[in-house]
């Protein structure tokens, strides 16, 4: 048990970061060069000032007029992507093991508020879970890979606050929180979570196109 | 080729006719045209209601019409225009009309010594070309595309040469479309036919075709290449040796081939537009070397000036040594010679003109309304209303300003020689 | 309901065409075609939109042909490109050939690339791009629907959409000519003028069979002192099938054409009729297949060449047209150039009474009939009315508060909004900016 647990919460770390920063420069990289090889436009057309016009107004909660149609989702989903991002950063627990290996540390969340926003998190895969289930036009879309996905999000969330409490069992659990967190990590550049970084990307394109060229709001 | 010598080349300015005194007997007056050698100015012009005329030099023919347009001067300075009167179409020459008539007629074309005038007729909704007052025995259901012989003597045209109805999709792809040389159809027939060339000696004709929705190739006298690509340009014979060139589509960028082979060794994300030096020594082609620029490639290497917005009316110098275009970047046009371009920047500019001695190229321009000429850079003083493309004497030392003037009395047109010095200094 | 909707659509339509298209397809053709496409023609936008749609379903409510079919998930956007795309993608080619003919239906009859879906979903994801792709590797099998392919014949061999030959061009602009010339004794359309300010530019359906706008045109013109010319050769179509049929090669022979007939008459600019398609083709499509970045020669589409006549004082109104109207948005020049201001600036100019209709501007629904849409033709008219009940709705509300009258500046809209109009029984007037302006202007007497 102890060896896998330091297989896990060290090499395995390594492999995963390395995974998910190669992986992610990779794509971008390869996505670059093959959209100047046969997508010239792209290059052409993108203008940082409508990139960005675009970006503002999507990364705002109900800056567009669709989110503004879906107040529950958009709700969700903002509360999901901040609570995604900032748990695993801001996490009391995490920052220790940034200081223990490399004694570097910030600010961080209270138990209690990291505790909190991991129950977001969770809900929020439930509630997109349900929504895939439930609604015509997501159920339609959706694929066996949608449910992974969902499942390799959540994992992290759920096997953390099972640690967290000290539920049943809760030190295999810590190690498949680890495992979970790193395969998380390492699937970003390779699935369709790469939106991570993509979504400036297409985000800014199509903003730019609808700026400098078609001089529209796209939002 | 017309005998410019033979026009008047002494230094200074003749009135030749001011126009505005025009506005007196005409209620209807529209734009003007001038001869080639300067010495006639004409314009449609109404005498009374519904009846239409030509005044040049300020007389006006005698014959009226119910319609008149497409003024063209012939290279040797006759007066041509399509005219109808109740209801039939035909091609008036200095005021007397063909004796054929015809439902409509257009496209008026002149070989360079003005001799034959060609233009394609429709009669009782047959179509074909008349030359100089002969319509063709052959005629076919539609037409497209005339293009003449370098000496004007022969005329062909795109033809459809299977009927169609609407709709007969199918039928379309098996090839309805064909060519025809003074009126005899080439035997072979494509799913299209577009731009044409003849050869220097006026005996082949190069175009562009489809052989299927997706197959372009070039045809020579209805003989197509083996090779297809996913599109072709305008094909233009070589006036050394008779070989045929054009703008082919591979791969999605576009390269220079010869005969079927490759000719040029690189490729362009634009190439159209491709011009032999007279002597054939050189080919030159409007290219885009990237997305968005502009520029020219001699002979497969393109200049290192490039434009944002367009290259246009390129046009080699006599000897070949010199190529001149069109460049518009921001908006603003200007002339480039051999991959310079003139400072000055204009809100229009037209095909720039080499000296005979190739040794100068001058260029009609506009800047806010106002139209002058530009020598190798330097404007003339001098603004006008109106001013046409300028003539260089033969040996190169004067150049002709055909212009309105409006400083005295507006609609003035003089024809100006002055020595070329006068603007290069 | 929802299913007898989406029954009518789904049962079998017969268009000759695609089913003769299919049946000459080969296997091997396809996959041939296919992989030349997804090799050759294709590479980052269409991979990153596929990588990147999270399958969230919010581009659904969008679509008006999802609004129209009871929100059937297959006409949904993403849905649309799930039945082709990623299909495509992920039998590698392998697909067959009725796949090839659903795949045609849904990219060419079931979506107008209309790019509203684009301004829904968060990563901005145009569908309408990936719906081009279908289209294209549709046409390079064959598989096109017989009214757009004869419509992109007549392209071919006449460069313009109608099979309108050389001659018959201009005489109709000369017949236009005369005829207003009994209105304006001295109004005049002038052809072939090299050095003109602006070449007018119209699609082919205009000299052909709704000749009264280029009449309309010819008296602005001269009422404004425009100095204007058209030509008088091909070229003078700005119009472009070729562009949703897939027939890209010919799209760009057709404004390769057009331009350099602007470039030969030495103009400062097109401006071109009440047209949305063709604005797309000429302003932001076409001339970018020839790498032109930005049309080489500016385009001014009549909205925009309206709203400076008016703005500038160069035409006045003389009384108002005192229906109460509302406008409708073409998708072409509000998305696709943000024109709605000035087209409300005119029609508050010009119109007694103004009502919006909801949505509006960016968010306007579709007529239904552009992309290339009801170019093909009555097989698929009733498809094509009924999944665009949506814009019924809308209308009906916009009725409801008093409209009378819908000013559309698009022909394609007027198209699908005619037959939308009289299917649901809206009762609605539908005009032409040029309509309204041709009535209410002053005029010399």
């Amino acid at each position: 048990m102890h060896e896998i647990y330091n297989f896990v919460s060290g090499p395995l770390v390594w492999i995963s970061f390395i995974i998910f920063i190669g992986g992610s420069i990779y794509r971008l990289v390869s996505m670059g060069l093959l959209a100047k090889k046969k997508d010239t436009v792209i290059y052409a057309y993108f203008s940082p000032k409508y990139a960005l016009r675009s970006i503002f107004h999507w990364i705002i909660p109900f800056g567009s007029v669709n989110m503004r149609k879906h107040p529950v989702m958009t709700l969700v989903a903002f509360s999901f992507h901040i609570c995604l991002i900032a748990v695993p950063l801001f996490l009391f627990a995490h920052i220790i093991l940034w200081k223990e290996s490399w004694n570097i540390s910030w600010w961080f969340l209270s138990d209690a508020t990291a505790d909190f926003m991991a129950l977001i998190v969770i809900g929020s895969c439930i509630f997109f879970l349900v929504r895939r289930i439930v609604l015509p036009e997501v159920k339609y879309l959706t694929t066996v890979s949608d449910y992974v996905i969902l499942a390799i999000v959540a994992a992290p969330f759920i096997t953390g606050f099972w640690t967290y409490h000290q539920f049943f069992g809760y030190k295999v659990m810590g190690i498949i929180h680890i495992l979970s967190g790193e395969i998380m990590l390492a699937a970003i550049p390779f699935t369709r979570l790469s939106h991570m970084f993509f979504f400036p990307v297409t985000r800014g394109y199509m903003g730019s196109e609808f700026g400098s060229v078609r001089q529209a709001k796209d939002w | 080729m017309f005998d410019a010598g033979s026009w008047d080349w002494d230094t200074g300015r003749r009135l030749i006719s001011d126009t505005h005194q025009w506005k007196d007997m005409f209620d209807w007056i529209e734009e003007p045209y001038v001869s080639p050698d300067g010495e006639k100015i004409a314009s449609v012009v109404r005498k009374e209601e519904g009846e239409y005329s030509i005044c040049q030099n300020g007389t006006a023919w005698e014959k009226t019409f119910d319609k008149v347009w497409y003024l063209k001067f012939t290279p040797d300075n006759r007066l041509t225009a399509l005219v109808s009167d109740m209801g039939e179409w035909t091609v008036a020459v200095d005021g007397n009309v063909w004796d054929n008539t015809f439902d409509f007629v257009w496209d008026t074309r002149f070989g360079p010594d003005g001799q034959n005038i060609i233009v394609a007729a429709q009669k009782g909704m047959k179509y074909f070309v008349a030359m100089s007052d002969i319509p063709w025995d052959n005629e076919f259901s539609t037409l497209s595309n005339l293009i003449i012989s370098r000496d004007g003597k022969r005329a062909a045209i795109v033809v459809q040469t299977v009927p169609l109805k609407e709709g007969e999709i199918f039928k379309f792809q098996e090839g309805c479309y064909s060519v025809a040389v003074d009126g005899k159809t080439w035997e072979k027939n494509f799913v299209n036919v577009w731009d044409m060339d003849f050869s220097h000696d006026g005996m082949h004709v190069a175009a562009e075709v489809r052989t299927t929705l997706y197959d372009y190739t070039i045809a020579v006298d209805g003989v197509p290449w083996d090779q297809s690509y996913s599109s072709v340009w305008r094909p233009k014979f070589s006036p050394k040796d008779g070989s045929v060139s054009a703008p082919v589509r591979i791969g999605g960028n576009w390269t220079l081939v010869r005969d079927g082979k490759p000719f040029w060794n690189r490729s362009f994300g634009q190439l159209w537009h491709h011009m032999y030096s007279p002597d054939g020594e050189k080919v030159a082609a409007i290219v885009a070397p990237k997305y968005g620029r502009w520029t020219m490639a001699v002979d497969g290497n393109s200049w290192k000036l490039t434009f944002g917005d367009l290259v246009t009316d390129a046009v080699f110098s006599p000897d070949g040594s010199k190529l001149a275009c069109i460049g518009k970047e921001d908006g603003k046009w200007t002339i480039a010679v051999n991959g310079k371009p003139w400072q000055e920047k204009f809100d229009m500019a037209w095909q720039p003109v080499f000296s005979p001695d190739s040794r100068r190229v001058a260029a009609k321009v506009e800047k806010k309304g106002r139209y002058t000429i530009v020598i190798d850079g330097r404007p003339l003083k001098e603004t006008f209303a109106a001013v046409w493309d300028p003539v260089f004497s033969p040996d190169g030392d004067k150049i002709m300003i055909r212009a309105i003037e409006d400083k005295s009395d507006p609609g003035e047109y003089y024809r100006h020689i002055i020595p070329v010095t006068d603007i290069t200094g | 309901m929802a299913q007898a909707a989406s029954k009518i659509i789904k049962t079998e339509i017969y268009d000759e065409g695609i089913e003769k298209g299919i049946e000459r397809l080969t296997q091997q053709r396809i996959d041939q075609v296919i992989n030349h496409v997804l090799k050759n023609e294709v590479g980052a936008r269409l991979k990153t939109y596929v990588d990147t749609c999270v399958h969230c379903g919010l581009c659904s409510e969008a679509c008006h042909f999802y609004l129209s079919y009871d929100n059937d998930p297959a006409f949904s956007p993403a849905g649309k490109v799930k039945q082709t795309i990623w299909e495509i993608l992920k039998r590698k080619g392998n697909v067959d050939a009725e796949f090839i003919k659903r795949a045609r239906l849904i990219a060419s009859t079931e979506c107008n690339l209309c790019r509203r879906c684009a301004m829904y979903c968060p990563f901005g994801i145009d569908v309408a791009y990936l719906m081009s792709i279908v289209r294209r590797i549709c046409h390079l099998l064959g598989v096109t629907p017989k009214y757009q392919q004869d419509t992109v014949h007549s392209h071919a061999a006449t460069l313009n959409q109608m099979w309108v030959k050389e001659d018959e061009y201009i005489d109709s602009l000369m017949w236009q000519e005369e005829e207003a010339q009994d209105e304006i004794p001295n109004l005049r359309i002038p052809l072939e003028k090299e050095g003109a300010e602006i070449f007018y530019s119209v699609i082919a359906p205009e000299p052909k069979f709704r000749a009264q706008l280029i009449y309309q045109t010819a008296v602005l013109m001269n009422v404004a002192g425009v100095d204007w010319t058209m030509p008088a050769t091909p070229g003078w179509d700005n119009s472009d099938m070729c562009m949703f049929s897939g027939d890209i090669e010919m799209m760009g022979r057709l404004k390769k054409a057009h331009f350099e007939t602007a470039m030969r008459l030495k103009v400062k600019r097109i401006v071109m009729g009440e047209c949305g398609h063709a604005f797309r083709s000429v302003y932001d499509v076409g001339n970018r297949w020839l790498l032109w970045k930005w049309p080489p020669i500016p385009v001014t589409h009549a909205v925009e060449f309206y709203y400076e006549l008016f703005n500038e004082g160069k035409v006045s109104v003389a009384q108002k047209y005192d229906k109460t109207v509302t406008f409708q948005d073409p998708c072409n020049i509000s998305r696709g150039r943000g024109l709605h201001e000035m087209g409300r600036y005119l029609a508050r100019t010009l119109c007694t009474e103004f009502i919006e209709m909801h949505p509006n501007r960016e968010h306007n629904l579709c007529c239904c009939a552009g992309g290339g849409v009801i170019n093909c033709g009555p097989p698929f008219k009733m498809k094509r009315i009924l999944g665009n009940r949506a814009k019924a709705e809308q209308l009906f509300a916009v009725k409801a508060r008093g409209a009378e009258t819908i000013i559309a500046p698009c022909h394609n809209c007027h198209g699908g909004l005619d037959d939308i109009v009289h299917h649901y029984g809206l009762g609605m007037e539908i005009k032409f900016l040029g309509d309204i302006i041709y009535d209410c202007i002053e005029k010399p007497v």
